[in-house]
């Protein structure tokens, strides 16, 4: 029980125990590094294929049914928007996608591969990285501690090997790089981040999730709680990433932020897809009224009015 | 938000500064307060500052400090652990009696020792993980069943008449011509070996991070489980130790010992500067809180302080020390 190292799990593959092997590959790479084997195929291929799908996906909680056959898909180097009504599933859909719960039915590929999450280090392991709403960081640790959590890079030899000692230096150091790279100030690296403003420490956890992620970043609510100038930093961060290849999936009840940032939009209702977007194409009223089901997208996604009261209402015609 | 009415700040200096730093380390006021006491009573008494009664001081404090070590691990996971003065005198009674009846070879009775106090610090987090229950519900109700248990098995009688090396940690060595226990010692390289693991190690930041919120730990991959119970157990590891030493200062199995050391524990942990709310503070501090403890009575007694104003005085401590714990988590909010 006291052997406490083994707790963290050092990334898995070949990847250095630390998250800069990432850091300077250009984004065109990204994709083929995964596991999948699909290294060989050419870009366009791998453009084709989504990064993380889903297909089916079912999830019961005794009579309540929070997934009812949701499908899912996130093309590479794109932000994919996920919003939806309270009770719409949303949640439980990232969940499935991370690993935090278990599907009753359906499949989930990454890289056009079916995986299964048993728990969310799973997902981890597989490259992919969640910012968790208001769960993000350890208030009384410091920033370069946070980075790592779960994570530490030990000294080299006989130091770290028996002694488990850490390598606070290089955390800090690799902390500090992957601050810069996505231009989040800070005074110092070894302060607890209960010290840091709200905007912050959702740049401490979104900076994490980027560093180790290989694959995928998802972001739950990451501007619920701040203000407007952090919301537009948190949204910057969000753009940074997807330039340096790798694809976002936000999850968002703030349609400014979702049709500011977002590449598509996927729109859950009643534990299913109902549409996929593309922000340009419909207005903010229309998408919340796709949300709430006043309108419905047909064959050809052309809105139509499913619920003429509920329509009036909003204010469409 | 106010954000948005709020002129752009600009960035703040590089390195909060080193006075800044010093003051919100939560071991810094506890340190003053053991200097400034040295100071007072060495100015009201000859004997105080002398070589000889500093290593009583530290005889005096070893126990609770080391029952007080594992009381630390407990309370940065937001635990508190009210068994352990129980736990220890059970672990103490057993390898008395074990020894000194010749059951087992002495050394493997003290093997035994400590694994039992460890069994019973597994136990403890086992039913704080798995069921789960309240820390403090879990504890209270261990520190009955190993009271009574230690009451059962010794017949309430002292055991006496024990092999050389139960006391063995109760022999000294001179440094100057100060003599100092082996137990101290000890105790000394026990706070030292848990500062390096709580500062140095995954495993420490890991504890930390369990304090502070364990569904964060989890969600970061911590197998936060398996952490409590781990440190569950380590602490009661640390308490056969303590056992051990109690043994050694006494020289027999005392089934009344350790009534109120669970409280003594949770004393020098606070003093220390560690947040009762679980993820911050240092077992150094923990050290320190246990030596003013220890400086208070010794000092005071020096004077010719009636023993209750030490009690008195402690209790304020304690306050104080709570006080400014919340006041400062205030500040940082």
């Amino acid at each position: 029980m006291t052997d406490a190292p083994s707790a963290p799990t050092p990334p898995a593959e070949t990847a250095p125990a630390s998250p800069a092997g990432t850091a300077p590959t250009p984004p065109a790479e990204t994709a083929p590094a995964s596991p999948a084997g699909t290294a060989s195929a050419p870009p366009a291929e791998t453009a084709r294929t989504p990064v993380l799908q889903a297909r089916g996906l079912v999830k019961r909680y005794g009579h309540v049914t929070a997934l009812d056959g949701v499908d899912f898909d996130l093309m590479a180097g794109e932000v994919l928007a996920v919003i939806g009504d309270n009770g719409a599933g949303k949640s439980s859909l990232i969940k499935a996608l991370t690993g935090a719960l278990q599907p009753d039915e359906g499949q989930i590929m990454l890289d056009g591969r079916p995986v299964r999450f048993r728990d969310p280090l799973d997902a981890r392991r597989l490259g992919i990285e969640t910012v968790y709403q208001d769960l993000a960081v350890a208030a009384s640790l410091d920033i370069a501690s946070n980075m790592f959590l779960g994570r530490e890079a030990r000294r080299p030899g006989f130091l770290g090997r028996v002694f488990r000692l850490l390598d606070h230096r290089r955390m800090r150091e690799e902390s500090a790089r992957h601050m810069a790279d996505l231009k989040i100030g800070l005074r110092s690296l070894t302060q607890p981040v209960e010290s840091l403003s709200g905007g912050q420490r959702q740049g401490v956890a979104v900076a994490r999730a980027v560093a180790w992620a290989r694959h995928v970043v998802v972001m739950d609510e990451p501007t619920a709680a701040l203000g407007v100038k952090e919301s537009g930093q948190v949204l910057d961060m969000i753009r940074r990433v997807r330039d340096r290849g790798l694809p976002v999936v936000l999850i968002s009840h703030n349609m400014p932020h979702v049709f500011e940032i977002a590449d598509r939009i996927h729109v859950q209702r009643l534990g299913r897809r109902v549409a996929q977007i593309r922000p340009g194409e419909h207005s903010m009223a229309e998408v919340v009224a796709i949300m709430t089901g006043a309108l419905q997208l047909d064959a050809d996604e052309q809105a139509v009015v499913a619920d003429k009261e509920a329509a009036r209402a909003i204010g469409l015609t | 938000m106010t954000a948005t009415i709020t002129p752009p700040k600009p960035p703040e200096a590089a390195e909060p500064s080193l006075a800044r730093r010093l003051l919100t380390t939560p071991t810094v006021g506890p340190l003053a307060a053991l200097l400034l006491a040295c100071v007072f009573f060495s100015f009201n008494s000859d004997q105080f500052l002398t070589g000889g009664n500093f290593s009583l001081i530290i005889q005096q404090v070893m126990v609770v400090g080391t029952l007080a070590i594992g009381q630390t691990l407990i309370i940065l996971t937001a635990g508190i652990d009210l068994s352990n003065g129980a736990i220890m005198a059970f672990g103490g009674i057993l390898m008395a009696k074990l020894a000194a009846e010749g059951t087992v070879p002495p050394l493997v009775a003290i093997a035994l020792g400590l694994l039992v106090c460890a069994g019973f610090g597994a136990a403890n987090g086992l039913l704080v993980t798995l069921v789960p229950l309240p820390p403090f519900i879990v504890t209270l109700g261990m520190l009955n069943v190993a009271f009574a248990l230690t009451h059962i098995y010794s017949q309430d009688q002292t055991v006496t008449n024990l092999p050389a090396p139960l006391t063995a940690l109760g022999e000294t060595f001179s440094i100057g011509d100060t003599r100092v226990t082996y137990g101290s010692l000890l105790t000394i390289l026990l706070f030292l070996l848990f500062a390096y693991l709580l500062g140095q190690t995954a495993w420490g930041k890991h504890v930390y991070a369990l304090g502070n919120s364990p569904e964060v730990a989890r969600l970061t991959g911590i197998r936060t489980g398996r952490l409590t119970v781990g440190v569950y157990t380590t602490a009661g590891f640390v308490y056969g130790i303590a056992a051990l030493l109690l043994v050694s200062r006494t020289g027999v199995g005392d089934p009344q010992a350790g009534q109120t050391d669970n409280l003594d524990s949770i004393t020098a942990v606070v003093l220390g500067g560690t947040s009762l709310f679980g993820g911050r503070g240092l077992v150094i501090g923990t050290l320190i809180g246990a030596l003013i403890v220890g400086v208070f009575r010794n000092g005071l007694q020096l004077m010719g302080v009636a023993s209750i104003y030490q009690t008195l005085i402690t209790g304020i401590l304690v306050i104080l020390a709570v006080t400014v714990d919340q006041l400062s988590r205030r500040r940082i909010r």
